[in-house]
């Protein structure tokens, strides 16, 4: 029964999206007030029906009804609780479902907070969501009900994948969804701002922490994808250059420039248009990322659905939302006046680099993912992209990107002196190109990665601290100091991301260049060394979990005698699914990573080890941590709490905010 | 979610990844075999290099590499031989020949074009007129507010 209500539910929050799409959009138009109202209780409705579907669904999961055909495609009475939960979102179905879920949420919160909007163009907002709404759920009953019940049901299901039963995978997806989804808010605000036919200050203000938000959950998605296929998968990669990989970090590419651009908007009023195609973009990339991982165009195994029937709905949501904005881009971006003026030399020109590097960085990972589908459609070629690709191509981007970021980020509004900014930066540049060539003469010559590496992400932490330091203007230290804790949070929050970036640039290149390896059949009893520490393979047992078997195997691992760590990597065979994982076992210092995985046993009693030094791994996701910081402090900035002033701004007549410098 | 396919090769074998007894003596010749592998992909898994892939494929060819190496090839000859055999499909990194060009060149093409633009743009902005006068509306419109 909670079922079909559930189902019901979701055929109202069809209807319902209809209604918020229609009444408020010709409302707008024809100035209408209370058309233009509907549109607040029809996202909350939409989004409440949707909770109770979501609700139904999990209910569905967590009783293991097997009448219902993605329980038993993707369940098991076995199954620990917490994956019963998260299998909702672990199949194409339920997180389809989650998906439009996270569209009404967002559409909800612009109706609960977006009291300050004016009118028409919240109720554009609203109703270019609810198109959205109605797209996705469309989708979703059309082609991949979630409550499609079994004739039959079987006795028990067919287990989640193992892979998934995983606590960093397990939220993964949320995360990932309320990105991906969080830039329909960007989009929605650039159609209406394109209907309405102006863009100023205030939408500046009004779009940045959606985006903000869009772009924080992308990082923390995709910083758990990375850190699960670390642990996970069994050699330590954190990143493969997948298409499913480059379909979230395209997204977050553009996100991240979006961020940076709609920050010229609010302060100077410039690069309106180009702001809102990127808004119009990133939203395209988020879909382009859904059809890329369900449609299975790219790949010939695939996880998800590869049901080309869903792949061409997806295709025709992309075609018609991309195509629909773009032409609409087209003819009215004209009307988009720009009004700051500033010199070559200036923080606006700075942040058009960081845009067009960011642009161009997506650009090539699109082209690489896509080459092989142009390459057999009109070269009739055969090929593959892969990471060697990837890492020449895109590279390049990053280095130019984190070169130019500490004086960027130095450079004040308008007009800027080289001489000056640099002034305070020249220490810093010389420090860290001291350490890079250190770096280079110690590892005596050869790869670039590391002294490059280093070099720029001490130079980036370095010129991040001397921009602080700056902003507490003259005087004793304490006082700076206290100047520097009174500075607003989106200057702390700029601060701390940026910080966050040096780190995860560190991180990545120590692991790249100094990891140790070793693999060899390990005898029980037997100590080897491997950089400098002794590992012994004491004993191997076979154990069992809920709902699978385990050969665990227990490890010492000592440093100059003294003991270190006992690390316990396993093989984990699932039946149900007859899936085997690994679970590689790990001791996490600052300084390094150990990493330990147990391979099959050898005819002469021996058994496979690897064995991995990371240094620095930690510092890879604890930068995307410090990032995902930096974005919750900038959103909690008091501008964005107390934004109400702007809507009595432009009711008394056109005077705009333009701070003064 | 999304890589767990990454990992569907388990499927195709028991083994896992570069086993002990592949392993050449000699250290450089290893290294090279190592990097080539990198290089290239495994034919029955997703976007895998046979370096990290367990399926039995990858090890045949893991082992093939390191026979060619050990015969005396050079790097190029050794990926040349593995081509010939299993098509362009294998190689991870594509080359530049005819149309393939293109992919190798779209990124500075379009960082050109964009730095073209930006600075274009970013010319108009510097060499636009500054409003530094209120219009006779403006004007108006501030001594109302004033007079007020």
């Amino acid at each position: 029964m909670i079922i079909e209500l559930g189902h019901f539910a979701l055929i109202l929050a069809l209807c319902t999206a209809t209604i918020q799409m229609i009444l408020p959009l010709i409302g707008a138009s024809r100035g209408w007030p209370g058309w233009m109202e509907a549109a607040r209780p029809a996202a909350t409705a939409q989004c409440l029906l949707l909770v109770f579907a979501f609700g139904a669904l999990t209910y569905g999961f967590v009783t293991s009804d097997f009448s219902l055909r993605v329980v038993v495609s993707n369940s098991h009475t076995a199954k620990p609780m917490l994956y019963k939960i998260t299998g909702v979102w672990g199949n194409h179905e339920g997180s389809m479902l989650l998906w439009s879920l996270i569209v009404a949420l967002y559409g909800a919160m612009a109706a609960w907070f977006g009291g300050n909007l004016p009118s028409t163009l919240r109720a554009r907002v609203l109703g270019v969501q609810g198109a959205i709404g109605i797209a996705f759920l469309s989708f979703l009953i059309f082609t991949s009900n979630p409550f499609e019940r079994l004739a039959v049901p079987p006795f028990n299901g067919e287990d989640l994948n193992p892979l998934l039963q995983d606590p960093g995978l397990a939220f993964h997806p949320p995360f990932l969804y309320l990105g991906y989804v969080g830039l329909s808010m960007s989009f929605s605000f650039a159609i209406a701002a394109l209907i309405e036919g102006r863009v100023d200050a205030a939408w500046g203000r009004w779009v940045r922490p959606w985006t903000l938000a869009a772009w924080l959950f992308l990082t923390v998605g995709i910083s758990l994808g990375s850190w699960w296929a670390y642990y996970e998968l069994g050699w330590g990669g954190f990143w493969f250059w997948d298409p499913v990989e480059n379909a979230s970090f395209m997204p977050w590419l553009l996100a991240a420039a979006l961020l940076h651009s709609a920050i010229v908007v609010e302060k100077r009023e410039a690069l309106k248009s180009w702001t809102i195609l990127l808004a119009i973009l990133a939203f395209g990339f988020s879909m382009i990322g859904a059809f890329i991982v369900r449609s299975g165009v790219l790949t010939s195994v695939h996880a998800f659905a590869t049901d080309p029937e869903r792949g061409v709905y997806l295709l025709a949501i992309t075609g018609v939302f991309m195509g629909g904005g773009l032409m609409l881009y087209a003819a009215r971006a004209g009307a988009m006046e720009a009004k700051g003026v500033f010199s070559t030399l200036s923080r606006e020109s700075a942040l058009v680099a960081n845009n067009v590097l960011l642009a161009v960085a997506c650009f090539v990972v699109f082209i690489g993912t896509v080459w092989p589908l142009i390459a057999e459609l009109f070269f009739d070629r055969k090929l593959s992209v892969g990471p060697p690709f990837f890492d020449a191509a895109f590279t390049p981007f990053a280095v130019a990107l984190l070169a130019i970021l500490p004086i960027g980020a130095t450079m004040p509004w308008k007009r800027a002196r080289i001489g000056r900014v640099m002034r305070p930066l020249w220490g810093a540049m010389a420090l860290s190109i001291a350490v890079g060539a250190l770096i280079w003469v110690m590892q005596t010559g050869g790869n670039m990665l590391a002294p490059v590496g280093s070099a720029l992400a001490l130079w980036l932490l370095l010129g991040t601290v001397i921009d602080l330091w700056s902003r507490g203007g003259r005087g004793g230290i304490g006082t700076r100091l206290r100047r520097i804790a009174r500075l607003p949070r989106a200057d702390w929050g700029k601060a701390v991301a940026h910080a966050g970036v040096a780190v995860t640039a560190f991180g990545m290149t120590a692991l790249l260049a100094w990891e140790s390896e070793d693999i060899r059949i390990a005898r029980v009893g037997e100590p080897f060394e491997v950089a400098g520490y002794t590992v012994t393979l004491d004993e191997v047992e076979e154990t069992r979990g809920p709902n699978y078997f385990s050969t665990m195997g227990r490890m010492t691992i000592t440093r100059d005698g003294t003991e270190i760590a006992v690390l316990r990597p396993e093989k984990r065979i699932y039946p149900v699914a007859r899936v085997p994982t690994t679970e590689a076992a790990i001791d996490s210092t600052v300084l390094r990573d150990l990493y330990l995985v147990i391979g099959d046993p050898q005819d002469d009693g021996g058994w496979t080890v690897r064995t991995y030094v990371k240094p620095f791994a930690g510092w890879i996701w604890a930068g995307f941590i410090i990032m995902a910081l930096g974005g919750v402090l900038s959103l909690t900035d008091r501008r964005f709490r107390v934004a109400a002033g702007a809507d009595h701004r432009r009711k008394s007549g056109g005077a705009r905010a333009v701070p003064a410098e | 979610m999304r890589r767990l396919v990454l990992a569907l090769c388990l499927l195709a074998g028991p083994l896992w990844a570069v086993q002990p007894d592949e392993i050449l003596d000699d250290p450089a010749l290893e290294m090279r075999a190592r990097e080539l592998s990198q290089g290239l992909r495994c034919l029955v898994c997703r976007n895998e290099n046979i370096d990290e892939s367990d399926a039995d494929l990858a090890r045949d060819l893991r082992l093939l590499v390191r026979e060619r190496l050990v015969a005396g090839d050079s790097n190029e000859e050794a990926m040349r031989f593995i081509v010939a055999r299993y098509g362009e499909y294998v190689l991870l990194r594509p080359d530049t020949s005819g149309w393939n060009m293109l992919l190798w060149i779209a990124g500075p093409l379009a960082l050109l074009g964009g730095l073209g633009v930006a600075g274009m743009m970013i010319r108009g902005r510097s060499r636009a007129p500054e409003p530094e006068t209120l219009s006779d509306e403006e004007q108006a419109r501030l001594d109302d507010l004033l007079s007020r």
